[in-house]
């Protein structure tokens, strides 16, 4: 399946030839496993195992709580308070669930990060990385959709938010709103196809992430330095990879067995810590929440959308320029869609020759920065609208889109990177050679 | 093991960081007591006296107008709760009279029906209070108190039974009564305990203070009946899991051992 010369399964035996002329599933699988990776891999190489468990662990515990959940705006709250209480273990698969998503989405943004450091966006893997960007899209339609479901207060509420956001698009948002929520408001229709799609888009995803997989084993892994392992010979890719098992299937279990104990934790000493007070009360069309605040996931993203207001020169501009079309509202709509499409259109506005960032000495300050950028606009997401969050919020927004817009394309031009590396082997001599400490 | 170190303090800082975005922004003027009950950190427990004395406080006091609608008079029997027998449990339940479908009337409630729903003067269901109310927020929305006193939700609940100053005012026909927990700082209940108001079976102290400690930590339990087997599981998870990780740690490393010694033998050429 790589590129990377290697061994390819060979059925010996008559059954595992008669199987392999009729299904070559055993050799797909072998090949698969088998596939050369990089032997310099960091621990940041550890998430995609992380993000594998989740999604299985997230349908597993799922499938369980669909056995004792009803989808009704009369019972939904009651139902979740029945697994809490009366479904055996029901308490720990429902917090199971409920936590694993915040892993889900530390991990999907560690992976995600860790590909904007190391360049894995760039050529050839183009297609690899769009993927990973509908599969984060769908894993924050789905969180989204699967927050409502316990039918408290800020599942309810944070719906009409959210779902208003479309409403805001000019012209068709109204029936496009009516038309998501099957119903002029937040209720039974909404609750039952959120709970639909719910339900259908983890296997979706699961679709995609074997293509994702299917897409990064024909370019082959990227790794920190960016150096493509050498492919003349089965010799020479030798020098530069190992095998996927065992070498980096154990060392993936390790990181994902200290993931998991840090998770324990969580879930087993302070499983509401992540969570909010509001949705223990049942939904309530006529009590609206003090502050209604999104998961903490979401939070970047949210900071975005309410940074635009009205009184901002860019939204008073495109405001003027289309007539009032695009208002502040519709403005902020655009600039949260936006702040992830500028990402995924990374591959075409990094003009850099250097795929790792490693030996890109002005990319790694613009890089950090965009780390305590993202991390800016989580806690700001989560503050009051009001001075100063404001315009932290505005200014945290900005360079976000200016990372991507401006600082990529223009980097590739005006920094002087350093030398890279001729081999993977290179590097990964030069790192064991000099030190003793842990693979890093 | 750097490298788990950083993992950890990362973990932790981001944690926080995420839980920072959960919390709204507290209201400064509440004051939240930092009340000390039995079952916080990962090693508490429920202490069935106090849960038995909430209960009463309950019955004799706020069940007049509060509810425990997800609650059933069987779960007092249940592992983990106030460790009545099921024929406490039965003779506790037939105080209460609940409508039956079908015989179409009122009949004394057994172990498997739930505590009535009481909403008539338009008080809260309490069965959820103590995780629907957070006591402690910050610093600046990071999450951090939370990590060190933990949600606060009982002490919410505590603080808000003793935090009455005794001032009243009327607002549209309604009698408001200042609290100094409450967010806003009126709240329209009447202050419900005094101290000496209930006698306890077990001679507890029954001052203000001890009673609504007593009545939080029972509601505690009533949000939450199986936090105490949440917390043996989640300490055995933790204890598996970190065995699991040494293990794989040595494997990961003999299993590396020869690439890298090679390397090694290759950079001092």
């Amino acid at each position: 399946m790589s590129g990377i010369p290697h061994d390819h399964y060979e059925p010996k035996t008559g059954i595992e030839k008669w199987i392999d002329s009729r299904l070559p599933i055993v050799g797909l699988l072998y090949d698969t496993l088998m596939i050369p990776t990089p032997k310099n891999l960091n621990w940041m190489w550890i998430w995609g195992i992380v993000l594998t468990f989740c999604l299985a662990m997230q349908i597993v515990t799922g499938i369980v709580l669909v056995m004792h959940y009803t989808p009704h705006v009369d019972l939904a709250f009651a139902s979740v308070e029945h697994i809490m209480r009366d479904v055996n273990g029901g308490h720990m698969i429902r917090y199971f669930h409920m936590n694993g998503a915040s892993l889900f989405f530390v991990a999907v943004y560690a992976h995600i990060f860790r590909g904007l450091y190391y360049g894995s966006y760039k050529a050839p893997r183009e297609i690899t990385w769009i993927i990973g960007m509908l599969i984060y899209l769908m894993m924050m339609g789905t969180a989204f959709m699967g927050y409502v479901l316990p039918w408290g207060q800020m599942s309810f509420h944070g719906t009409a938010v959210i779902t208003g956001l479309f409403g805001a698009i000019p012209g068709i948002g109204e029936a496009l709103q009516a038309w998501l929520l099957g119903a002029g408001a937040v209720g039974q229709p909404a609750l039952n196809r959120f709970f639909s799609l719910h339900y259908l888009l983890p296997f979706v995803i699961a679709g995609l992430v074997i293509v994702h997989i299917w897409a990064f084993h024909t370019t082959g892994n990227n790794n920190p330095t960016g150096v493509d392992p050498r492919k003349s010979s089965k010799a020479e890719a030798e020098k530069d990879t190992l095998p996927f098992w065992p070498y980096f299937v154990i060392k993936d279990l390790f990181a994902l067995a200290v993931i998991l104990t840090v998770f324990m934790a969580v879930v087993g000493f302070m499983p509401n810590y992540l969570g909010h007070p509001d949705n223990y009360i049942p939904a309530n069309a006529l009590v609206t929440p003090a502050h209604i605040v999104p998961e903490w996931y979401f939070l970047p993203f949210y900071a975005i959308l309410r940074a635009f207001t009205a009184d901002v020169w860019a939204v008073q501009l495109v405001s003027a320029i289309t007539g009032g079309i695009v208002d502040a509202k519709f403005f902020g709509v655009l600039a949260m869609f936006g702040a992830i499409a500028v990402m995924a259109l990374a591959p075409w506005l990094d003009t850099s020759s250097v795929r790792s960032g490693r030996y890109r000495p002005m990319f790694k300050w613009y890089f950090a920065l965009l780390v305590i950028d993202f991390f800016v606009l989580m806690w700001v997401g989560a503050r009051p609208a009001e001075f100063p969050y404001d315009w932290i919020s505005l200014i945290a927004s900005a360079y976000w889109f200016a990372y991507f817009l401006v600082i990529l394309p223009l980097l590739g031009v005006i920094e002087k990177p350093d030398a890279t590396p001729d081999t993977i082997e290179d590097d990964f001599n030069a790192h064991y050679g000099k030190s003793e400490t842990s693979a890093e | 093991m750097t490298m788990i170190k950083k993992l950890t303090i990362s973990a932790v800082a981001a944690l926080g960081l995420m839980a920072g975005g959960a919390m709204a922004a507290g209201d400064s003027e509440q004051h939240i007591e930092d009340f000390d009950f039995s079952f916080e950190g990962p090693f508490g427990t429920f202490d069935q006296h106090q849960l038995q004395r909430g209960l009463q406080v309950y019955t004799e006091v706020c069940s007049s107008c509060h509810g425990l609608q997800y609650l059933y008079f069987r779960n007092l029997a249940d592992e983990g709760g106030p460790d009545y027998t099921e024929e406490q449990a039965r003779a506790y339940a037939e105080q209460f009279e609940v409508y039956d479908d079908a015989i179409d009337d009122f009949r004394p409630a057994t172990p498997a029906d739930n505590f009535p729903v009481n909403d008539g003067v338009g008080a809260p269901d309490l069965t959820l209070m103590a995780k629907a109310r957070a006591g402690f927020h910050g610093p600046a929305g990071l999450g951090i108190n939370q990590i060190v006193y933990g949600m606060g939700g009982p002490e919410y609940i505590a603080s808000l039974l003793t935090g009455y100053t005794g001032e009243t005012k009327t607002q549209a026909g309604t009698t408001l009564y200042e609290n100094t927990a409450f967010p806003g700082g009126w709240i329209s209940m009447a202050p419900p305990l005094f101290g000496d108001d209930i006698e306890y079976a077990d001679g507890h102290s029954n001052s203000l203070h001890h009673e609504a400690e007593d009545v939080a930590a029972f509601l505690m339990w009533t949000a939450e009946p199986h936090m105490m087997a949440r917390q043996s599981a989640g300490f055995l998870g933790v204890i598996f899991l970190s065995v699991l990780s040494v293990l794989l740690y040595l494997t990961n490393k003999s299993l590396w051992k020869p690439v890298k010694d090679r390397a090694k033998k290759a950079a001092e050429k």
